[in-house]
């Protein structure tokens, strides 16, 4: 009974085009996994009102952030001072904005150079292994054995003070960390299976680092990015006062926060608002981290 | 593996000399010496101190002076700012403090970082995983010149249990020791929390369970291998970190250690001694991080020395 | 929700709680005993930060000096009251006539701590040290700028001590001949340590006798005069101090021990006091100040300070080369406001540069004017309402108190002028090192008295000084300085110093702005400490009830 069940001749209704399975990228996955992380958005959402605040709010505010008072002082929150004022009657609320553009810019822009230095650098160190990598790492040892403070000190000597020194500095000490991690996570799944497959396929070293291991020790890399991101405001803090940095009156998160810890008891606002807006970003970000690093997760479980 | 720890230790020799030069030269260029006062010293004055302190010979000569003592002696020279001593004596004074400041503090890190961590990612997604990661987030939250002074005034002023500084009872090594070890906690909670989940979704967890191993097992036996390797990374220079960052936590709490020195030796320009200190830290870096490089082969049986 | 935001809310709660608390209780853990069980009369101080060494011929600091205070004492001592001078080392004094010899009668019973007599020739010996070159002593310059051949000595030109005006005349006496006639000797040899004596015969057991860096300092070695001896040295612990039996008036002391930490953190400094861990702190954060006013008001001290707070102007530099611009500067500062609600220590605004009161000298001339006057001045300068005034640049070191008072002056600068001062933050040495190179346009500073006398704030502004670091030079200020050597008697003198402070005032190569104060907590159970303008409070008067 074979003759009349040849392949042409079953009955096969041909799929419309949205019933075909979508051919999907790493990326395009992951952005769908993380839409559907209630608290990951929640975070990133708080994170993008904060910026929009500190950007637009002391625009709108009708205090500036330098208008003092002296012979107000520092006074609670009340109606006309939302979050209350500092020692020179300056209005809390936006100085914590306007520092908030500060701290959030750096803390963006200086985690960036510093992930991508430490990455790159982490990933080819890994994977070359042997003399490279020997090389590549006592460099970083002397790098961090290197005294920040008097680096900073002649950084600023040689180039004065403006602002892309305060990346520059920045930059160098974070991404040494980074980079041994990454290095050492790279080492640990060079010798997986998928990466054996990948180079007998024949591919290229760089596509093989950047497409291939890059993307699978992600996790780690968030998870130390968002530490990374509250150790640079802070760090910003001691920069200026070694005087690289902002320049009062204007302030950032770092700075308000240690002058606020040392009033805590008698002005405890100075304290309490900054450190909570400082938290509650860490807090954004963290969250955010954690839906990121689920949703590049390749190996979580789907059943 | 003992030829990769010798040649390791054979590399460290000129990762070292480097540091030494770069630092003795770095320091000669930054304005400011270490006779530079408020009140002008005199001319006069300025030529004996600097002939006392060898600081009017060339500056190779001083270079060679200097290294001579170091590599034939072991003699670090003189401290410029606490003149009755000299660098090796404050470095032998003050290095035992340091390390049990740090040790205790990696201890109670380690110990709450660990559990948090392994708690968070077992219990992933639940409302011990966001208790356990909130917690943690503690230590990065709120940093050390606003714990320390806050723990202080609750334990100290209000309960009376404790100095408010100092280093002398055993008493007075918990403050500190649980200040910076929070910080530390934090850190080592997440990236436990980031490697277990990794760890805990490949096939070897997946077998062990199907076997029938119980939950505790899977987690301590086969899960945390591999799950710490992020922690193991950062262990090493965080290790270096605590026993010589901890320059905050020294001065809140007025502990005689080197953390302070290695902030304050650079402030005040203290030549000798911002040298003894690098040179220390340079040490303890490349020993760290050797000895983490080993760990992390042995914790991961797929690696191999290289 | 609640459960995600745990840690912050949790966080937010401690903070607020702590904040309403901080009561007083006593938690001093440091109770020694003596051989008879009765509890010891130990005074314990923040000291500020640590001593860099216990040889009064090699130090600089503030804290040194404190405990240099307890180990060592002068020819003259300091009367607790008032600081002028009183018998110390010495007995009884002369000077004669022409005001150049000093001759002082040791006493006969006078010791070193370990038992040995001190004698006139050990005097010398000690003088000796301090003038060696290779002791490179920092305050060298205290002794020979007033002493016949002391600076001749130092700089090598001559090589035989004798012809030094320092001489023992006998076993215990003293003589001190003088370049010309210095009328406040006698204070600075009261006040300060470098014309204090050292036991030279101890020094050499441990090295050559003007090596730097001995043994001799250490707990057990250390030799002195004072009423006090040391007992124990822990670096950045603390240093013990114990009485001392052979001091000549070991029955006026009533304290057993005096323990110094040398606490650099002053907010921790501030918590030790208020755990009973210290009777007095070094200084008191700005902060607090109003909180004791109100919690502790037997426990604050806000006492008068001999020092002026200024900023500096470098005269060769546009603006400030025009001295219109400079008086409009000083005019427009609220000094009122700045001490009222920036440092809150009821310092005295500084209309002149002299301290008013200071051993009866002060200053009849005084910044006058309004705002109105300092837009004048602008104006008539070539910057009316601060259009076309180059960008000043303010520097002051990395501190939270100078930040604020910069940061208020900078506003009503530019409210009062229109004028833009652009604030620079640098740390101390390179802040010192830009001051000393005079690499700045308009810098903070500060100069504390090292003695009781008018001299010290006026002498710095003579050309070419070494602390003058404003390029300013004024021939008539100059001159009057000589004049005010040569002066025979005070009054003469003292007019002198009104010519010179109303020229600083037309001139203002500096623009003082305020007169400190010094504020500190001390246990109301401290006694015989009465509030002085150098701070120093001789330690064998006080004593501790409870």
């Amino acid at each position: 009974m074979a003759s009349t069940c040849s392949p042409s001749s079953l009955p096969v209704t041909p799929l419309t085009p949205d019933q075909l399975e979508q051919g999907s990228s790493l990326w395009r996955d992951a952005w769908h996994r993380l839409a559907k992380n209630k608290i990951a958005v929640f975070g990133g959402a708080t994170l993008i009102v904060l910026t929009i605040a500190c950007i637009f709010g002391p625009l709108i505010s009708s205090y500036s952030y330098e208008d003092q008072n002296l012979n107000l002082g520092a006074s609670g929150p009340s109606l006309s001072h939302w979050l209350g004022t500092d020692t020179l009657g300056r209005d809390l609320l936006v100085r914590l904005l306007v520092g908030g553009r500060i701290s959030i810019g750096v803390g963006l822009c200086a985690t960036i150079v510093a992930l991508t230095i430490g990455v790159i650098y982490g990933a080819v160190a890994g994977f070359f292994g042997g003399k490279t990598d020997a090389v590549m790492m006592r460099i970083v040892d002397i790098m961090y054995a290197l005294p920040f403070t008097i680096f900073v000190i002649l950084l600023m000597v040689f180039f004065g003070r403006n602002i892309v020194l305060l990346f520059v500095a920045i930059g160098a000490v974070e991404w040494l960390t980074m980079a041994r991690i990454v290095r050492g996570q790279i080492m640990s799944i060079k010798k997986m299976e998928f990466i054996e497959a990948a180079r007998s396929l024949g591919l290229g070293k760089r596509r093989i680092i950047f497409r291939h291991m890059i993307p699978n020790v992600l996790g780690p890399i968030i998870v130390y990015t968002t530490l990374t991101i509250p150790a640079v405001m802070l760090l910003e803090a001691f920069l200026s006062f070694l005087g690289l940095g902002v320049q009062p009156p204007l302030s950032s998160w770092g700075v308000l926060i240690k002058d606020g810890a040392e009033k805590m008891e008698e002005f405890w606002w100075l304290l309490v608002f900054p450190g909570s807006i400082f938290s509650l970003t860490l807090f954004s970000l963290n969250f955010l981290g954690d839906g990121l690093r689920d949703a590049l997760d390749v190996q979580s479980s789907k059943d | 593996m003992f030829r990769f720890i010798a040649r390791r230790l054979l590399q460290t020799i000129p990762v070292l000399w480097f540091i030494v030069t770069a630092t003795f030269f770095m320091i000669r260029f930054v304005p400011g010496g270490p006779f530079t006062a408020e009140k002008a010293v005199t001319p006069e004055i300025l030529r004996n101190l600097e002939a006392h302190y060898g600081l009017n010979k060339p500056l190779y000569q001083q270079y060679f002076d200097y290294m001579s003592n170091l590599v034939l002696r072991g003699d670090l020279g003189p401290s410029f700012k606490y003149a009755s001593r000299t660098v090796n004596e404050i470095i032998a004074d003050k290095l035992p403090v340091s390390i049990e400041l740090g040790a205790i503090s990696l201890g109670v890190a380690l110990f709450f970082g660990l559990i948090l961590g392994i708690i968070a990612a077992v219990k992933r997604n639940s409302i011990f995983d966001y208790m356990a990661s909130s917690v943690a987030m503690i230590g990065i939250c709120v940093p050390t010149f606003v714990l320390g002074p806050l723990l202080v005034l609750f334990f100290a002023i209000h309960l009376g249990w404790f100095n408010a500084s100092g280093w002398y009872s055993n008493l007075d090594r918990i403050l500190p020791s649980a200040t910076l070890g929070m910080v530390y906690a934090a850190y080592v909670a997440r990236l436990t929390r980031g490697g277990m989940l990794e760890v805990l979704n490949q096939d070897y967890i997946r077998t062990a369970r199907a076997k029938g191993a119980s939950e505790i097992r899977v987690i301590f036996k086969h899960a945390l291998r591999g799950g710490i390797l992020p922690v193991v990374s950062f262990l090493g220079p965080a290790i270096a970190g605590i026993l010589t960052g901890s320059f905050v936590i020294e001065m809140i709490f007025q502990i005689p250690g080197l953390g302070r020195e290695f902030v304050n030796s650079a402030f005040n320009r203290d030549y000798t001694l911002v040298l003894g200190t690098v040179i220390l830290y340079a040490s303890l870096i490349v020993m760290l991080n050797l000895i983490v490089d080993v760990a992390q082969v042995w914790l991961n049986p797929k690696l191999k020395f290289e | 929700m609640i459960r995600r935001y745990f840690g912050p809310i949790l966080a937010l709660l401690i903070t607020t709680f702590i904040a309403g608390c901080g009561k007083n209780t006593s938690a001093g853990h440091d109770q020694p005993v003596g051989p008879d069980g009765k509890k010891l009369m130990v005074w314990r101080v923040g000291n500020g930060s640590e001593p860099q060494d216990l040889d009064p011929q090699t130090v600089t600091g503030v804290p040194e000096h404190k405990i240099m205070m307890a180990l060592f004492e002068g020819l003259v001592g300091e009367d607790p009251q008032d600081l002028h001078a009183v018998p110390g080392l010495a007995e009884t004094w002369e000077i004669s006539d022409d005001g150049l010899v000093y001759t002082f009668h040791l006493r006969p019973d006078a010791k070193w701590s370990n038992g040995h007599p001190i004698t006139a020739v050990q005097v010398v010996e000690s003088f000796r040290r301090i003038l060696a070159p290779g002791l490179a002593s920092e305050y060298a310059y205290l002794v020979y700028n007033f002493v016949v051949g002391a600076k001749d000595y130092y700089e090598g030109r001559i090589t035989d001590f004798s012809r030094v005006g320092l001489t023992a005349v006998d076993d215990h006496t003293f003589q001190v001949t003088l370049l010309h006639a210095t009328p406040y000797l006698l204070k600075i040899m009261a006040s300060h340590y470098s014309w204090w004596p050292v036991p030279v015969d101890v020094i050499t057991q441990f090295g050559k006798f003007d090596q730097k860096r001995t043994a001799w300092t250490r707990a057990g070695n250390h030799v002195g005069n004072g009423p006090f001896m040391l007992k124990e040295w822990s670096p950045q612990q603390r240093v013990v101090v114990v009485r001392n039996p052979y001091y000549w008036d070991a029955k006026t002391v009533k304290l057993d021990q005096i323990h110094f930490y040398p606490t650099d953190d002053i907010s921790t400094d501030e918590r030790m006091f208020r755990t009973g861990q210290v009777d007095m702190t070094y200084e008191l954060p700005n902060a607090k100040i109003d909180a004791y006013r109100r919690d502790y008001p037997e426990s604050l001290r806000i006492e008068p300070y001999l020092g002026v707070y200024f900023y500096r102007c470098n005269v060769t530099r546009p603006p400030l080369n025009d001295k219109r611009v400079r008086q409009a500067l000083a005019l427009a500062i609220d000094r009122e406001s700045i001490v009222r609600n920036v440092t809150r220590g009821n310092e005295t605004p500084a209309l002149a540069v002299s301290y008013p009161g200071t051993a009866g000298y002060s200053p009849r001339a005084q910044l006058t004017g309004t705002i109105a006057d300092a837009k004048r001045l602008m104006a008539e300068a070539g910057y009316p309402d601060g259009k076309g005034c180059p960008k000043i640049e303010l520097l002051y070191n990395s501190s939270e108190n100078h930040r604020a008072i910069a940061e208020a002056i900078q506003q009503m600068w530019r409210k009062n002028l229109g004028v833009d001062v652009e604030l620079v933050n640098q740390e101390w040495k390179v802040y010192l090192d830009m001051q000393h190179t005079q690499n700045y346009t308009l810098q903070r500073g500060g100069w504390i008295a090292d003695y009781v006398d008018p001299h010290v704030f006026l002498e710095i502004w003579e050309t070419g000084n070494g602390n003058n670091d404003t390029l300013w030079s004024n021939a008539d200020y100059d001159r009057l300085l000589q004049a005010a050597l040569a002066a025979h008697t005070e009054e003469e003198r003292y007019g002198y110093y009104q010519q010179m402070d109303a020229i600083l005032v037309d001139e203002l190569p500096i623009i003082p702005i305020y007169h400190y104060t010094k504020k500190y907590a001390l246990s109301p159970r401290v006694k015989g400490y009465w509030p002085t303008l150098l701070d120093n409070h001789p330690y064998k008067y006080i004593y501790l009830e409870d």
